[in-house]
């Protein structure tokens, strides 16, 4: 059984250990500190990631209620233009690079994930550890420019402006440069835990519509970000060496570097969008009770889009100089983005019918995302058309049209997203009825912002004015009114969900929604290895026997069959066995799994535990000391993966 | 069967899509009946047959306004103006000697491009297709939206939890809907593809025959060189006359935007773009610069008044009366120096009243002693003045050292009326 000091803080907390969160009680502060900083665990470098994405936000956010105090009026309302440049650049580039691009895959797609996959971690813990500290050093560098006077070239870089600028280019470039890498990094590791940790019996149509997500945007992360290393390294040569590549003077072409750029930029478009989708598809289908509708067609649409992704960089350009010929190329290949997104859109909808909603904080983002999607998605159409696109290209319109994309329904499947897994990650629970009302104010604020900017955009107020014709302003104005109250719900948000650490919160029980995904199955919050017993597969998205015992907490009644290829699974078995020192300086020191194997037929799901056992035995088979990253590299059983996708 | 009912929904709007994308095609198509191709001889009015005679007709313009047509093909007739300056003053508001001209008191005028409440005043002939397609996408997003929306909203109520509702077995995918929700979009997008390739090819391919004017940008400047050789900061254009702009940088990218012209273009350092329209309601637009460009940005070509560059369509026999009128420097030296301060850009980089903007102020500079930044002294006399100016990185400022390079260099660029001018100009700010 357990250690005598084990202590089981959470109802629904692991029964044998403590969970991933507690590992290190009682150890001296300096333990605890590099508990966390050098941890290897999957949770808590996501936690991290959280805690700096969630930090650069209110940042990004502050940047952005700067520049639209200053633009309630026409001329200077609080700075200069110099400063206002500064504003809206940092506005952009620390929301892209440090919250929107991380945002989903790195933060909760570190915690979530794997649980989701019932493995205990990320197939490479170190790799995934690196790339936050490249996160770090990059954020830092990043907004490190800001001492050093700022970045004025808008976070697109172009040339020759940015060879040209007298601010810090080079330092901040050089942070992009890291943040890339970053971003590499958990793409990869993504992808190899998606096809080497996935258990027994979980083929690829097993999987939920999130990891196909993931999925997508890792195969992106991977093949694009290069192209940006690539591109910011050549900038920096140029500005540092007079290399002529990109700048006219030296020989060089300003408008190869915006095909570079968006070669990457593009398909970042859609490493925010994607996983933005997954989540979604996770809420709706949860709080509707309803399987996924066209499960298929939302896996396939999430792939279809990532390859696209990369042949439209072009569209970006369609007023830059390039040839017709390629206008006309790019602007079809536009379309063909158009209707994979479409179809997820009809999907969801669809998901809804006949389905029994519960309109709960993360079900509000969602339906929220919905609508939002829809407009950026349809506003998208006008830019598509190239002879529309002449005239609102550069305009508050394309302003408005990727916030409603990026913001609207990235950020928003964020926030929705983390109030779902919220529960499970750290045990808590937010408030509702305040997490209700900020959601309303996300809406309500973000739609008040942006609604006005598509007029002034197709009346022809160019996007990064400083100074505008004073016939803007009432748009400007209820853009700025909009923007507080969304900044201010935001903001809300984040501290109340922090303010749930405090003495006294309400705790989370195991699985508050009658989500079917494994992750719910793990304790809240998991252990360190996410799962003191194996978790028991199931359909996915299946809602049939998961009951409301009581408000907020569910639980399978009815025995789960078992799919016909789950025998002696051994994906899950890395879950259950011994692990070494996963913390310098630190033994883990609660006793192997085998011996708690009656307790948690008691505790836990006791119908699960028969099928669960077999899985426990095969662990043993395992070397005991066999470690996380040894189990990664050794060979990999053969899966049923093929005969599973034969019969689905 | 509620889904049903969306399918119809939904294959109603793909049908309603495709009668708006072909009936924009149709609307349009009547008041433009000249060939889209790439090659079309556009015969933008009746008058044009009048072109060949416009050469001898340039210095009476006011005489015959309808039947004038600029001399596009005549390089004649950039000789003429000169000697043709007189008859101008007897129509309009003679130009003041020190005062403004009467083509600068056009440009001040208020900006008149109310429109509808989506768009400003749409001026360019050829581009009123392109409103077209706006409009029609704009019919399509309201009723996509408000399908899907009215989905959202209605199924959340109705399905919405309450006690005893529970959600009802519902097949999990059905192929028929599910294909024709993929089919239905993606036809719909063929055809905007379709319409909007077509519209644009007509948009920005400009007829043989037209006014060519080169445009050069930079920081924070625009300056629109005629055939004459007429150089000013604000463009100003014929009415019914097609117009093409060669269009270069001298430092980093621009664009080009004209919103009522509907027009956009990148301007790209060392390398020439084009864009090109054709006006049909004289009047004062704006003119912006839609590609960023640091500072100001948002203030390309402002004027000591605080007006911004704008675009002037003069009405019929108003532009060759411009040409001629504008091409003339009156004025003493001071007044041409003070109008050369704002039409070439001085203006946005350097103040007279003594405030600090990105380059040094002209106000009490004359005859200082300045520490220049490769070490030394310079005296600001007519000559320093004269060097700064047509190579401003060869005497630049300590306390200005970083902004060195920023400046385009003049050498070339002034007549020598204006570099004086600008001389007399500085020295007289006391």
């Amino acid at each position: 059984m357990a250690t005598a000091a084990f202590q089981k803080k959470y109802p629904d907390g692991p029964d044998s250990e403590p969970c991933y969160l507690d590992i290190h009680d009682g150890k001296p502060l300096g333990t605890r500190i590099a508990g966390w900083l050098l941890t290897l665990d999957h949770k808590r470098i996501g936690l991290m990631y959280l805690f700096g994405i969630l930090v650069s936000l209110i940042v990004g956010g502050a940047f952005a209620l700067l520049v639209r105090t200053e633009l309630w009026a026409p001329g200077q309302t609080i700075v200069g233009q110099d400063t206002y440049n500064k504003f809206f650049t940092l506005h952009g580039a620390v929301m892209v690079f440090l919250v929107i691009i991380p945002g989903i895959p790195a933060a909760l797609g570190n915690i979530i994930l794997p649980i989701q996959l019932g493995a205990p971690d990320v197939a490479f813990p170190k790799l995934n550890l690196s790339s936050f500290y490249l996160w770090i050093a990059g954020a830092l560098l990043l907004v490190g420019a800001v001492p050093f006077g700022g970045l004025d070239t808008g976070w697109t870089l172009y040339t020759p402006y940015s060879l040209e600028s007298k601010t810090p280019v080079l330092i901040a470039v050089m942070g992009v440069f890291l943040l890339g890498f970053s971003s590499i990094f958990t793409g990869l590791n993504m992808l190899v835990t998606i096809h080497k940790f996935r258990p027994q019996g979980m083929g690829w149509f097993q999987l939920p519509l999130n990891i196909w997500a993931i999925y997508a945007t890792a195969i992106m992360q991977v093949l694009a970000t290069p192209v940006l290393g690539i591109t910011v390294l050549l900038l920096a040569v140029e500005r540092f060496a007079h290399i002529g590549i990109f700048d006219a003077k030296l020989g060089g072409d300003p408008v190869l570097f915006q095909h570079f750029f968006w070669f990457y930029s593009h398909p970042a478009v859609y490493i925010m969008i994607i996983p933005g989708m997954g989540v979604i598809s996770e809420m709706i289908s949860t709080f509707s009770r309803k399987p996924l509708f066209g499960y298929r067609f939302v896996a396939y649409s999430s792939i279809s889009l990532a390859l696209l992704s990369f042949l439209v960089w072009g569209h970006h350009m369609f007023v830059s100089g390039q040839s017709r010929l390629a206008n006309m190329v790019f602007s079809a290949l536009t379309f063909t983005v158009g209707i994979p997104s479409a179809v997820k859109v009809f999907n969801w909808v669809a998901t809804l019918y006949k389905g029994d909603i519960r309109l709960k904080t993360p079900m509000l983002y969602s339906l929220a995302f919905l609508l939002l999607f829809t407009i950026g998605g349809l506003t998208g159409l006008f830019l598509g058309i190239l002879a529309v696109d002449v005239h609102l290209h550069d305009t508050y319109f394309v302003v408005a049209h990727f916030h409603y994309v990026m913001m609207g329904s990235t950020l928003v499947a964020f926030l929705g997203a983390l109030h779902y897994w919220w529960p499970k990650f750290t045990g808590r629970m937010y408030p509702e009825t305040l997490g209700q009302i900020c959601a309303w104010g996300v809406f309500i604020g973000f739609n008040l912002t942006f609604l006005p900017q598509f007029v002034m955009g197709s009346r022809g107020m160019p996007r990064r004015y400083w100074d505008y014709d004073p016939h803007f302003q009432i748009f400007h104005q209820l853009s700025t009114v909009g923007a507080f109250v969304l900044g201010i719900s935001i903001f809300i948000a984040v501290i109340y969900l922090f303010g749930t650490f405090r003495k006294g919160a309400p705790l989370a029980p195991r699985n508050p929604w009658g989500a079917s995904s494994l992750e719910w199955q793990a304790p809240t919050p998991p252990t360190l290895f996410n799962f003191e017993k194996p978790p028991v597969l199931h359909e996915v998205y299946n809602y049939d026997d998961l009951v409301e015992v009581r408000p907020d907490v569910w639980e399978r009644r009815a025995p789960i069959e078992a799919l016909p290829s789950e025998v002696a699974g051994t994906a899950h078995a890395h879950a259950a066995a011994d692990a070494p020192k996963r913390v310098a300086g630190e033994k883990v020191s609660w006793t192997a799994p085998v011996e708690s194997q009656a307790a948690t037929e008691q505790a836990g799901l006791s119908t699960d535990a028969p099928k669960a056992a077999p899985a426990v035995d095969a662990s043993e088979a395992k070397p005991a000391t066999a470690s996380l990253d040894d189990m990664a590299d050794a060979p990999v059983e053969p899966k049923s993966d093929d005969k599973k996708e034969g019969e689905s | 069967m509620k889904l049903r009912s969306y399918i119809g929904v939904i294959v109603t709007a793909g049908v309603l899509a495709w009668g708006l994308a072909s009936g924009v095609d149709h609307v349009v198509a009547q008041p433009q009946p000249a060939a889209p191709g790439a090659t079309a001889q556009v015969t933008p009015d009746p008058t044009q047959p009048a072109a060949g005679s416009a050469d001898a007709s340039q210095g009476s313009a006011q005489a015959s306004p309808p039947v004038d047509q600029p001399a596009a093909q005549g390089s004649a007739a950039g000789a003429d103006p000169k000697a043709a300056t007189p008859p101008a003053g007897a129509a309009a508001a003679p130009a003041p000697k020190g005062g403004k001209g009467w083509w600068e008191l056009l440009a001040d005028r208020p900006i008149s491009e109310e429109g509808t409440y989506w768009m400003p005043k749409g001026v360019n002939r050829v581009a009123h297709d392109s409103d077209g397609m706006f409009y029609a996408v704009y019919a399509l997003s309201i009723f996509f939206f408000f399908a899907i929306a009215g989905a959202v909203i209605y199924f959340t109520i109705k399905y919405r939890h309450r006690p005893g509702h529970k959600a009802e077995p519902s097949s999990g995918h059905n192929d028929a809907l599910e294909i024709t929700w993929t089919v239905i979009p993606t036809l719909i997008c063929v055809f905007l593809f379709y319409y909007g390739w077509r519209t644009y090819v007509k948009v920005v391919t400009p007829p043989q025959k037209a006014v060519e004017i080169s445009v050069e940008a930079w920081r924070w400047s625009w300056e629109f060189t005629h055939q004459n050789g007429l150089k000013d900061s604000d463009l100003h254009v014929p009415v019914g006359t097609p117009v093409r702009l060669v269009m270069t940088s001298r430092d980093v990218l621009h664009a080009f935007y004209a919103p009522v012209m509907r027009v956009k273009q990148d301007i790209i350092p060392r390398r020439y773009t084009y864009a090109w329209f054709l006006a049909d309601k004289p009047g004062t637009y704006r003119l912006n610069c839609a590609e960023y460009c640091g500072t100001d940005h948002s203030q390309m070509g402002k004027k000591a008044d605080g007006r911004r560059a704008v675009v002037v369509v003069h009405e019929p026999g108003g532009y060759e009366r411009y040409l001629a009128d504008a091409n003339v420097i009156t004025g003493t030296p001071e007044e041409i120096g003070a109008k050369t301060y704002e039409k070439k850009g001085c203006i946005s980089c350097h103040s007279v009243d003594g405030s600090a903007k990105v380059g040094p102020t002209f106000k009490g500079s004359w005859g200082t002693t300045i520490q220049l930044a490769g070490g030394g002294t310079a005296v600001v006399n007519e000559d320093y003045i004269r060097e700064s100016i047509e190579v401003p990185s060869a005497k630049g400022r300590a306390n200005y050292a970083s902004q060195i390079g920023s400046m385009p260099a003049f050498d070339g660029q002034l007549k020598p009326e204006e570099l004086a001018g600008l001389i007399a100009y500085i020295k007289s700010l006391k």
